[in-house]
């Protein structure tokens, strides 16, 4: 059996990653879920979190938030809504994010609205600390 | 008949419109290529993204409690017109032929006692719909400071049109703009966004497992979806444009050069009559002697 499998990240603008990797760990709406060759077929959509590669030329760290994950047969293939390398990835654009998803937050009008974009929140927070920025509630509570 | 001075003149000033335009499409050409880098960048998502939706939307789809977007609202009294231009003029038909397409599409669903809503974005198809059809406006998204679209106010537009489809303010929205042929042939194009609609696709299906439930993924990326429609479009409007500018600017030049060449030759023979003139005068002068 192949020890490894076509992976590949794309956002709306560009392609990120295309290529072999061996195990795809990726932050799935209700909980992050390691991918293997040989994995069932199946299609989640994504959480804002980390996505962690294991590929012959060592590991990678994605930030990913928005969209979902198709595995199949053939491997997987990650559409986020937005993507960046965890280097990219600095306090501004964090604190942007967190912004948003607060704002949403507060916007939201009835029940489900709330528990979905209090949601999105935490696990925003939850990724910024996760990576070792500050998702300091000071920068966005206005 | 013009005299020698304003001949000079005038080739002058055709030479430099000719400059203008020559500089014009190469700037074009740049950005053209630029455009078709980003449009081709973001087909890969835009595909697997709507391959998934189809699947989704085909066993999903049939059910009473299929969401909003995908079933419509069930009637199509109202319908909202997304009319996508360019900011800028001086690209040849680019801009006239989707207003054309758009107002075509408006007599005719006028014509069927629908109500029609106009959304624009880009300034030059603002300016010639609001003439005819001012009242008909509920919207204008301005991209003039915007250099290069980004996902960002795809996500923008998106979000406007599904506050305004929550609040039942249309039930169809239909989006228009410039398909990217090539550089010589943009086609201007209605897409319907809003209630979603999907070609139907040979791919085997695969028995995929969700999670969390197809209704729930579903819902969750039909949203998504229209602001990938959206994106997709945009891109291809800015290719659209680009690709029309720089034909039409290789055009205007030629023709400059047409005009330098006639303009020159009637200098000449303008020149020549004029030394004509002259050795005949001295030389009847002469002989007068």
């Amino acid at each position: 059996m192949a020890n490894t499998m076509d992976f590949s990240l794309v956002s709306p603008e560009r392609s990120l990653v295309s290529g072999p990797v061996s195990e795809a760990q990726i932050p799935g709406e209700e909980g992050d879920l390691t991918a293997m060759p040989g994995h069932a077929p199946m299609i989640t959509t994504l959480r804002p979190g980390v996505l962690h590669l294991k590929g012959p030329d060592g590991e990678d760290d994605y930030v990913v938030s928005g969209g979902f994950a198709e595995i199949s047969a053939e491997g997987v293939t990650v559409l986020a809504e937005r993507a960046l390398h965890t280097k990219e990835m600095t306090q501004d654009v964090l604190n942007d994010w967190v912004q948003e998803a607060h704002k949403a937050w507060k916007d939201a009008t009835d029940d489900n609205g709330v528990a979905r974009a209090g949601k999105l929140l935490a696990d925003m927070v939850a990724m910024g600390t996760h990576i070792g920025l500050d998702p300091d509630h000071a920068n966005y509570v206005d | 008949m013009p005299s020698l001075k304003d001949l000079k003149n005038r080739i002058e000033s055709v030479k430099s419109t000719r400059k203008i335009t020559k500089a014009m499409q190469m700037v074009a050409a740049a950005k053209l290529r630029r455009a078709q880098e980003a449009a081709e960048m973001s087909r890969p998502y835009a595909e697997r993204f709507n391959a998934v939706l189809s699947q989704l939307a085909s066993s999903v789809g049939g059910s009473d409690t299929a969401p909003l977007l995908l079933k419509g609202t069930g009637k199509d009294d109202v319908h909202m017109l997304v009319v996508m231009t360019a900011e800028r003029g001086l690209c040849g038909g680019f801009n006239a032929n989707i207003v054309k397409l758009a107002r075509t599409r408006i007599a005719e669903l006028q014509a069927a006692g629908k109500t029609v809503k106009i959304l624009t974005v880009g300034k030059k198809g603002r300016e010639q719909l609001k003439r005819q059809y001012g009242d008909l406006f509920v919207g204008h998204v301005d991209l003039t400071e915007v250099k290069n679209v980004g996902y960002a106010n795809a996500q923008e537009l998106a979000a406007t049109l599904l506050t305004s489809f929550e609040e039942g303010e249309f039930d169809v929205a239909t989006i228009f703009f410039g398909k990217f042929e090539n550089v010589v042939s943009q086609v201007p194009t209605a897409q319907q966004v809003i209630p979603a609609e999907f070609e139907e696709t040979d791919a085997p299906a695969i028995d995929y497992d969700y999670e969390p439930g197809e209704a729930e993924i579903l819902e969750s990326l039909l949203p998504r979806g229209v602001a990938t429609q959206i994106f997709a479009a945009l891109l291809e409007n800015a290719a659209s444009e680009q690709g029309a500018r720089m034909s039409a600017m290789d055009n205007a030049t030629r023709n400059a050069g047409e005009m330098i060449d006639k303009l020159s030759i009637e200098y000449n023979r303008t020149r020549q009559a004029v030394i004509t003139n002259e050795l005949i005068e001295i030389i009847s002068g002469a002989e007068a002697l």
